[in-house]
Formats: structure tokens, C-alpha cells, sequence
């Protein structure tokens, strides 16, 4: 057993937190920072914090995840760190010539009070900033919310770059949330089949799934432009896909430039993306081609098809929020149960959106905001599940438990395809149950009896 | 296909100046310190390398951080210590299971390694002092768990808001009474990089743990293997070497350790250093109090190996164990032999550079040479200039502002346990045959006349290197890996062994020619251009068949 310590009883914990569902701020700052064309993303604070976001985000698309820190010293963590982000500013204009730098800040940064905004004030004023260049910030304290709620912080310094010029530019901002590079390509194809103009931002598709060429460019084709973002302000509304990771920055856009928004949740599963859509063409006024309506049949076709394995299946899930509540409506949608639901994001309105996707159906949730794995691998030892999905982390309970585990969510450190290969849209239904069938059934034909182990399923 | 190259030459002087060309003056002159052409000036004095100083900022260095250096490298892979990390949640996740020290749970089947244990702190605990809450998570801790000991890492915060990890720690482990509490204060600003961490931890693991055990060790030729972390099952491979050979292990800092290794380390009759720059501390500590010498070792690499299994028999100076190690040196470079000279055919003549944490930039250059390849530049992200130079600069290094406020502790030879090892004359003999104790020449000697040392490389720099020199393969991390790699260029991860190894002892040799083989003969290689690219020009008309 890898998890021997993890016992059945439940034992109240209010300081200790055990195997966490969630991370801190900065790495999501760093990853919205980085769906920004030619941005190098950088962090106030100690270099260690940078290195492990470096790592993780390596880890987990297999690709260069280039950014830099002001590599605080004890003296500097004890005056201040405005001379190292002034000089860190300098040096990077100097060697690596990004357009933009979009700043974080760490625990560190956070607690002694730096001021990201005078400090990018005095750089400016040194001449650090070169003709044409941008620097934007985002506080991210590590000790408040989440890795999502630092992805929220840098989406909306993102749309702080907004400059309205009082005519409307006919398109749609949207803000995908944390999702996938091919998941942000998905959003723009769909967008793109129904004909609506959008802005997409941040968007790491061409970034964080680039060609080996033989060149190494630090700074790919992909991402929002900043000229983009400018004219975000001009848009006829924006669509926040998740309440946790987008709405925020569009609420911005609304009650500062006047771009009206609304929040959905993020288009995993039929309903969600039924949902995304009917309101994209609603706000551009088109209609929707066929195309996208044979898209959708080839999933509710798969869901009858295969439905007798979906049918009462016990699910474990964790991650983050808006991810999650769009998974278990998706899960219920096919007569799945998630019966234990655990985020490490805190927020209690999450918890309610999971009762309240789940009620009426035959079956109890247990969900939790602010829970850890811990926790949730103790309910599984009370009571059984039939399927986990969640990250990486979950392989330890799914090989001690014996448990058929789908990979979904941040990070995924020891499999591919996550930034090549869709989970959102109908498309990324369609291989969501293709992966969660795949686990049912080599499962089904690994434990069968040879009497009636079987050809055809 | 793989291409046969000729070993590139070049001028290092150039090359040093193309690196500096682009920097603003003031980076300029001081990254000129930090490059250094080995051995090209003509003095008598040989030339110093700028180390473990502090990092320039905006400059994409490859360091991490002091708490990285204790918990994650020194504390991390001790399997019955519960590691709780005091702060916010991301020091404490990412330094979960990311570090590859294996681990076999042992009789008592105590194993926390798979865990990671949190404060969580929120910014009510940064207002109001996390003090309170550290007690609380480790009475729960110790309640669900009843580990024989557990350590609180600080972070960044910690240190500012004033919370006194030590005081909650002692106080605690009074409470238990058959637990042992003990704090870390290895905020990550201190010192300029993972090294203050090494330090920081040496000091408390000698402190709190070494000597608890007093019941003395069984078995013959009595060591401490120091500074072998595991990765990817070294440590399992040099265990199993010294097993054949007859040797007990008592302890190993820290790959596969135990409380109860650590807490016996005193019964060893010699410590035996891999990685000097981590436990350098701990080794001269062991020295001072318990009267154990110490001799650098390095197993990686099959000469290696046995030259540093030769080092310990002659030690002991026992002819049943000198005897034995050359038996077992026989018997396994059998095998050795047999997969270089096939493996040699492909790799001779190919070029390497390698800049790893604080070690192994040095020790590889073993496997290197065995397989015939040549290293062009190498560096540390974060060794101290003895670890360049050699031990003998120590009396002449300054500790400046950034590093000064790393606790230096003082040990005094223990009354009742102090015991010399050998007789003054044993060890004059010893001494008179060549034996070295507590000496460590660094990697300098080692690099070629001529190659480029650069110590806290940037990635700047390292494409750039890349791009001029070309390399037939390059080794550092995995920030390095991929970047690397979209310049085609093979990369090796020599932190994490991109999953594979042992890389140590002689099976660890066979398995790093094979991977080296197999990486940088790989096809892929090949592939980075389309037809269409390749022959962009359209000089006919298709001819169908």
C-alpha cells in the first residue's frame, strides 16, 4: 500500500492539510501569463517559487515554460523589492526583448506590501520600459484561494489592458478559463464554425504546444496580442466561461467599459456546451450550421450507445471548481454518480452548485470546498467508487484502491495528450467517454472470468 | 541518421565574450566572473571562479531556494519523519514526490513519502501569526499518525510574520514525549540559493537526531554513505555493492533514510561523502564530535566506483575486505566491459555539457570520459567555489552579505563519545600512501584545458552555448529539457534521470551508456524538416508511377 497511513476513520482536521486538492496563486498567474503573445511572465518574489511553477507547468506540457523572478535576497524580503523588479525589468527588455512582461507577486512580496503599480511606475520613469513595450501585474498572495484564483488575478489585469475607444468592434470577448491549449483551440474552431468573431484571451494554443523544428523560439506564434486586449474594450460583450476563473475580468470590462458580460459555465459535457453556444450566437446573432448540430448528435449518440456502462457508475472527483461543475453535470447528464466531489479552491457557493446539480438523483454527494485527498480517499475507504478523475495525484489512491482513474485537470505529470487533444466542446465529450469507456472496459476484460470474458462489448 | 561529428574547437574567449555581449555593463562585468576559460591564464595562480552569490534578477536563472535545499533535497526523502510545511500551500506541493528518491518502507512499514503535510496558511494566519495553527497541525499530525518524529519546514512568510517554528516545536515534542519535534528555518530568501538549505538542514539533523541512538550498530567496516539521495535507486545500487563486498552501511543522508539511520550515525567508522556540497556540513560535524574521518567518494561511473570501493577497503586497511573488493570489481566489470565497448563504437568523440544542481556536474564527467566523449562546459547552479576549486580555497572564501546570516553552529568533541578511529601513526601511514581525508579537489581539475566553467548558467546562455558549440548532447533540468530539445539537440535530465537510472555503481554505468547510446543515436533527430522543407525549390513535374 502506498497510502498506509490514510485510515478509514474520519478524524476532524482544522490546521493540518493533507495531500491538497489545489496549489498556490502564482502558477495560475503564470500560466494565464503565458496564453499573452511574446509575454515573459515574472515573479516578485523569491526565486524558488518561480522554479517550482517552472517545473510544474514543464512537467506537465512536456514544453519550455520560460519566466523569470526578482530573486529576492534576505535584504530585500526585509526593505523592499523595488530595486530587484526595476533591475529585473531592465534585464529582461535586454536579453530576452518580450513584448510584454506580466508581473506576479509570491507570499513573500505579498506580506512585506510591495506595490506592483508605483514600482512599474519608477521603471517607467528610469526609461526601463522600452518605446512600445508593456509591463502588467497581478497580486497573487499565495496565502488567499487558490492556483485559480491567481489565473483569475493575471485574466483580470488582462482586460485592465482594455482601452474603449466608443465604437463598437463587433465581437465576442472569451475568456475560456483554465483549460487546455487544445481546449482553447476547440473554443476558437467552434467559434470560427458558427461564424462569430471573438477574442480569446489568454490563450495558450500556439504556445504550449509548439512544433520541434530545430529552432527554439522563447516566444511562439500563439497568444492574445496586446493590441487585442486594447480593443477588448470595444467588444459587444464578453462570456466568462467559469465563475472562478473568468468572471472577474469580465465584470471588469463591464462595469469599467461598459462591455456587458455574462457567466457560463465551461462548455465540458452536452449541456454546458448546448448552453455555451446557444448564448454565442445568441449575443452575435447567427445561426448555427448543421455542422455543429451533427457534432453534438455523434455525442448523445455515443451516450445511448454506451450508456449501460455509464449507467450507475460510482465517481471520486477532484480539482478545481469551474471545472468540476460542469464534469459532474456532464456525469449526471449520463445517470453517473460523483459522489464524493472535493476541491481545495475555497468557496461555498460551489458547494451548492453541486448539491444542487446532484439533487434529486439516487444517490447522496458528499462535496467539499477547501478538502484535500486525504479526506476524500478516507470516504472511498468507507464507501467504494467505481471510477476516479482528477490529477496526477490520484494514481496513488487508484493503485492502492484498485480504482480505474481518469487524468483530467492540473497537473497531469505522468501522461500526454493533454494539450493536443480536446476535453471541451462536443468533440471533447466524445473523447472524454471515449477515455472513461477504454478504463470500464479493459477493467471488464481484465477482471471477466474466462467462461465469460467476450469478444464484442 | 545520427551524424559522426568531430569534437568542435573553438576559441573559449570568443565564446565568453559572445555570452557577455548582450548584457547590460553592470551584468556584463559580473557574469565575467562567473565564466571562467579553465586554466587559460598564463599565472601561476590558478584562475577563481564568482560562486554562490546572489542571483541577478530578470535573468532566468535555473536555482531554486534555501526551503527547496532542506525539505525537498535533505529532508524530503526520509520515510518515517512526518515533514510538515509551514506556510501557504505551494512549497508544500510542489516539493511532493517530485523529487525521485526511492524508497523501500522497511520491517516497520513507516512510509510518508507519498503524503504531503501542510499549515496551509491564509492571510488571517499572516495577520494573526501562524504559530498557533503549526501547534494544532502538528497535535493532528502526531494523533493520526504517531511518527517517531516530525520536522516543520518555514517558508517565506513565516520568517517575516515573526512565527518562532523552534519554540512551538520544542514545546510540542515536551507535550509527546515519545516524539520527536524539530524546526527548520529555511525560508526561502535566505542565502542565494539551495544551498543555504543544505546548510540549514545539516545543522538540524546533527543537532536533533544524530547520536539518539545509543545502542551501537552490528556489523564489519562500519560506514556513513553522505550526500546519496536515491535518485532513481542509486543509493539501492550502491547498497547493494557494499553488501557484497561486506560493508555495512549504518547511514545513508538521505535517500531511503530512516529516522533511526540518522539518530546511529555516530557508530560508523568512516563517512564516505557522494555529494559534498549538501553534507559537507554533517561530514566535518561527525568528524569534531565522534572522531569520524571522512574521504570523498564517487560512485558514479564503473572506474569510479571502484576506485572509491578501493579507497574504502584501503582505509580499513583489512585484507579480508580489500581482498573482497577487488573479487566484486572483477565479477562486475564483466558485464561493464561487454556494453562499453559496444556502446563506445557510437558514442566516441561526442560532445557533452552539463550543468546540474551541486555535484553532479562533476561526477558524471566520469560516465563521460568512460564512453569517450568529451565535456565542452559545465557548471554548477549553485556550488560554493570549493566545489570548483577544491577544498584548499576554503580558508580564503569570504561569506558576503547575502549568505552571512546562515547559522554556522559550533561542535566540540563529545566527552564520552569522541573516539578516534585510527592511531596518529595509522594515519600518517595512510596519509604517507597517498590517502587523502577530507579533501575534495573539485571539478576544475577534472574539465579540460580550455572548457568554459560557468557557474548559476542562465537560459540565455545556455541556448546560446547550445547554438554555438552544437553539442551532441546537453545535460541539466527539466526547466532546461524542452528548450533544449526544440534546438535539437539530445538532453539529458541528470536531476531527475528523465525517469530512469541507477545511474550509480556498475549497474548504473551499464544503464547510463545505454540511455546516453539510445538518446543521442536516436532518429528523431532527423526528423526536424519536412521534404517539402528540405528541397523548398521546385525543380520538375511529379512523375506518377
Amino acid at each position: 500500500m502506498l497510502l498506509r497511513h490514510t485510515k478509514k476513520e474520519v478524524a476532524d482536521r482544522k490546521a493540518l492539510v493533507i495531500n491538497p486538492a489545489k496549489t498556490c496563486q502564482p502558477i495560475g498567474a503564470m500560466y494565464a501569463a503565458l496564453g499573452i503573445h511574446g509575454c515573459l511572465p515574472h515573479s516578485h518574489g523569491s526565486q524558488g517559487c518561480c522554479a517550482y511553477h517552472r517545473s510544474t507547468l514543464t512537467r506537465h506540457y512536456k514544453e519550455p515554460i520560460s519566466a523569470a523572478t526578482s530573486s529576492f535576497t534576505e535584504g530585500a524580503s526585509v526593505f523592499g523589492g523595488q530595486a530587484n523588479l526595476v533591475q529585473a525589468i531592465d534585464n529582461i527588455f535586454t536579453v530576452y526583448e518580450p513584448e510584454v512582461i506580466a508581473v506576479h507577486t509570491t507570499c513573500l512580496s505579498e506580506t512585506i506590501g510591495d506595490d506592483l503599480n508605483q514600482i512599474r511606475t519608477k521603471a517607467q520613469k528610469e526609461g526601463k520600459i522600452p518605446e512600445g513595450k508593456t509591463v502588467i501585474g497581478a497580486p497573487t498572495p499565495s496565502y488567499v484561494g487558490s492556483h485559480v484564483t491567481g489565473f483569475s488575478n493575471m485574466v483580470k489585469a488582462m482586460a485592465q489592458l482594455a482601452e474603449p475607444s466608443g465604437k463598437k468592434s463587433g465581437k465576442v470577448n472569451v475568456i475560456p478559463g483554465w483549460v487546455e491549449p487544445s481546449d482553447m483551440a476547440e473554443i476558437k474552431r467552434l467559434a470560427g464554425l458558427i461564424g462569430v468573431d471573438i477574442t480569446l484571451f489568454p490563450d495558450t494554443s500556439g504556445v504550449l504546444d509548439a512544433p520541434l523544428t530545430g529552432e527554439y523560439k522563447m516566444f511562439p506564434d500563439g497568444g492574445v496580442t496586446v493590441s487585442e486586449l486594447k480593443k477588448s474594450g470595444d467588444a459587444i460583450g464578453t462570456l466568462a466561461l467559469g465563475e472562478w476563473c473568468s468572471a472577474d475580468a469580465a465584470r471588469w470590462l463591464d462595469s469599467k467599459c461598459k462591455v456587458p458580460c455574462t457567466v457560463l459555465d465551461m462548455p465540458f459535457g452536452l449541456a454546458a456546451t448546448d448552453r455555451f453556444i446557444d448564448v454565442l450566437r445568441t449575443v452575435a446573432g447567427v445561426s448555427v450550421p448543421d455542422a455543429v448540430a451533427t457534432e453534438r448528435g455523434q455525442l448523445v449518440d455515443m451516450i445511448s450507445d454506451m450508456h449501460q456502462y455509464f449507467y450507475g457508475k460510482r465517481v471520486a472527483i477532484w480539482g478545481d471548481p469551474d471545472q468540476l461543475i460542469s464534469m459532474c453535470e456532464f456525469l449526471v447528464s449520463l445517470d453517473m454518480q460523483p459522489v464524493y466531489v472535493v476541491t481545495g479552491t475555497p468557496g461555498k457557493k460551489f458547494e451548492k452548485r453541486i448539491q444542487e446539480i446532484c439533487e434529486g438523483q439516487p444517490f447522496e454527494v458528499k462535496v467539499k470546498a477547501k478538502g484535500d485527498m486525504f479526506l476524500m480517499h478516507q470516504w472511498i475507504k468507507n464507501e467504494p467508487v467505481d471510477l476516479l478523475i482528477g490529477n496526477t495525484y490520484g494514481k496513488y489512491i487508484a493503485r492502492d484502491e484498485d480504482i480505474p482513474f481518469l487524468r483530467w485537470g492540473f497537473p497531469i505529470l505522468d501522461r500526454q495528450g493533454h494539450q493536443y487533444f480536446p476535453t471541451v466542446g462536443y468533440k471533447g465529450g466524445l473523447r472524454l467517454l471515449e477515455k472513461i469507456l477504454t478504463l470500464f472496459l479493459d477493467r471488464k476484460d481484465r477482471d471477466d472470468p474466462e467462461r465469460v470474458f467476450e469478444l464484442v462489448l | 541518421m545520427a551524424k559522426t561529428k568531430k569534437v568542435v574547437q573553438f576559441d573559449a574567449a570568443d565564446i565568453k565574450e559572445e555570452l557577455l555581449k548582450k548584457y547590460p555593463p553592470k551584468v556584463a562585468r559580473k557574469r565575467a566572473k562567473q565564466i571562467m576559460i579553465n586554466e587559460a591564464q598564463e599565472s601561476e595562480t590558478p584562475p577563481e571562479i564568482l560562486a554562490n552569490v546572489r542571483t541577478i534578477p530578470g535573468i532566468i536563472t535555473m536555482r531554486g531556494c534555501t526551503y527547496a535545499g532542506c525539505k525537498g533535497v535533505i529532508l524530503g526523502p526520509t520515510r518515517d519523519l512526518v515533514n510538515i510545511t509551514h506556510g501557504p500551500i505551494g512549497c508544500g506541493f510542489y516539493s511532493w514526490l517530485t523529487r525521485r528518491n526511492q524508497t523501500e518502507p522497511g520491517p516497520d512499514g513507516d512510509n510518508y513519502m507519498p503524503y504531503c503535510f501542510s499549515t496551509d496558511m491564509q492571510d488571517q494566519d499572516i495577520i494573526f501569526g501562524g504559530e498557533k495553527k503549526l501547534a494544532a497541525a502538528i497535535q493532528e499530525a502526531y494523533d493520526l499518525f504517531h511518527p517517531k518524529g516530525i520536522a516543520i519546514f518555514a517558508t517565506c512568510p513565516v520568517g517575516l510574520i515573526g512565527d518562532d517554528v523552534h519554540a512551538v516545536a520544542k514545546k510540542m515534542k515536551a507535550k509527546f514525549g515519545d516524539c520527536n519535534v524539530f524546526g527548520f528555518s529555511c525560508e526561502g530568501y535566505k542565502g542565494v540559493s539551495q544551498s543555504a538549505g543544505h546548510h540549514i538542514a545539516n545543522n538540524q539533523v546533527f543537532t536533533h537526531l544524530i547520536g539518539e541512538n545509543e545502542t551501537p550498530s552490528e556489523g564489519e567496516y562500519k560506514i556513513n554513505l553522505l550526500g546519496e539521495y536515491n535518485i532513481g535507486g542509486d543509493g539501492f545500487e550502491i547498497d547493494r555493492i557494499f553488501k557484497k563486498c561486506g560493508i555495512t552501511n549504518i547511514a545513508t543522508f538521505s535517500g531511503n533514510s530512516s529516522y533511526d539511520q540518522f539518530a546511529s550515525a555516530q557508530h560508523a567508522d568512516l563517512s564516505a561523502v557522494m555529494c559534498h556540497r549538501s553534507i559537507n556540513y554533517v561530514a566535518d560535524m561527525l568528524e569534531t564530535k565522534y572522531g569520524i574521518p571522512w574521504i570523498k567518494v564517487n560512485f558514479i561511473g564503473a572506474e569510479a566506483t571502484a576506485k572509491s570501493l578501493r579507497k574504502i577497503a584501503e582505509y580499513f586497511g583489512d585484507k579480508k575486505l580489500i581482498d573482497k573488493v577487488e573479487a566484486v570489481i572483477a565479477e562486475e566489470l564483466v558485464e561493464v566491459k561487454t556494453v562499453i565497448e559496444d556502446v563506445r563504437s557510437r558514442t566516441e568523440g561526442k560532445t557533452a555539457m552539463m550543468f546540474v544542481g551541486g555535484s553532479r556536474a562533476h561526477h558524471y564527467n566520469e560516465l563521460f570520459v568512460e564512453m569517450g566523449m568529451k565535456t565542452l562546459s559545465a557548471g554548477y547552479e549553485f556550488g560554493h567555489r570549493d566545489d570548483y576549486e577544491g577544498r584548499d580555497v576554503i580558508p580564503t572564501l569570504k561569506v558576503d552579505a547575502d549568505s552571512r546570516n546562515i547559522e554556522e553552529i559550533e561542535v566540540v568533541q563529545d566527552e564520552k563519545l569522541y573516539n578516534p578511529r585510527k592511531t596518529p601513526e595509522e594515519y600518517k601511514a595512510l596519509e604517507d600512501a597517498g590517502f587523502k581525508f577530507k579533501h575534495y579537489e573539485g571539478m576544475n581539475p577534472d574539465m579540460d584545458k580550455g572548457s568554459l566553467i560557468i557557474d548559476d548558467l542562465n537560459q540565455y546562455e545556455a541556448d546560446k552555448l547550445v547554438e554555438i558549440l552544437k553539442p551532441d548532447l546537453f545535460c541539466a533540468g527539466i526547466k532546461e529539457k524542452f528548450s533544449i530539445q526544440k534546438l535539437g539537440i539530445p538532453m539529458k535530465q541528470l536531476h531527475s534521470y528523465d525517469s530512469g537510472g541507477p545511474y550509480a555503481g556498475f549497474k548504473g554505468a551499464v544503464n547510463f551508456y545505454k540511455e546516453i547510446d539510445r538518446l543521442v543515436n536516436s532518429k528523431v533527430w532527423s526528423y526536424m524538416k519536412a521534404p517539402w522543407q528540405e528541397n523548398p525549390e521546385l525543380t520538375g513535374t511529379f512523375v506518377w508511377e
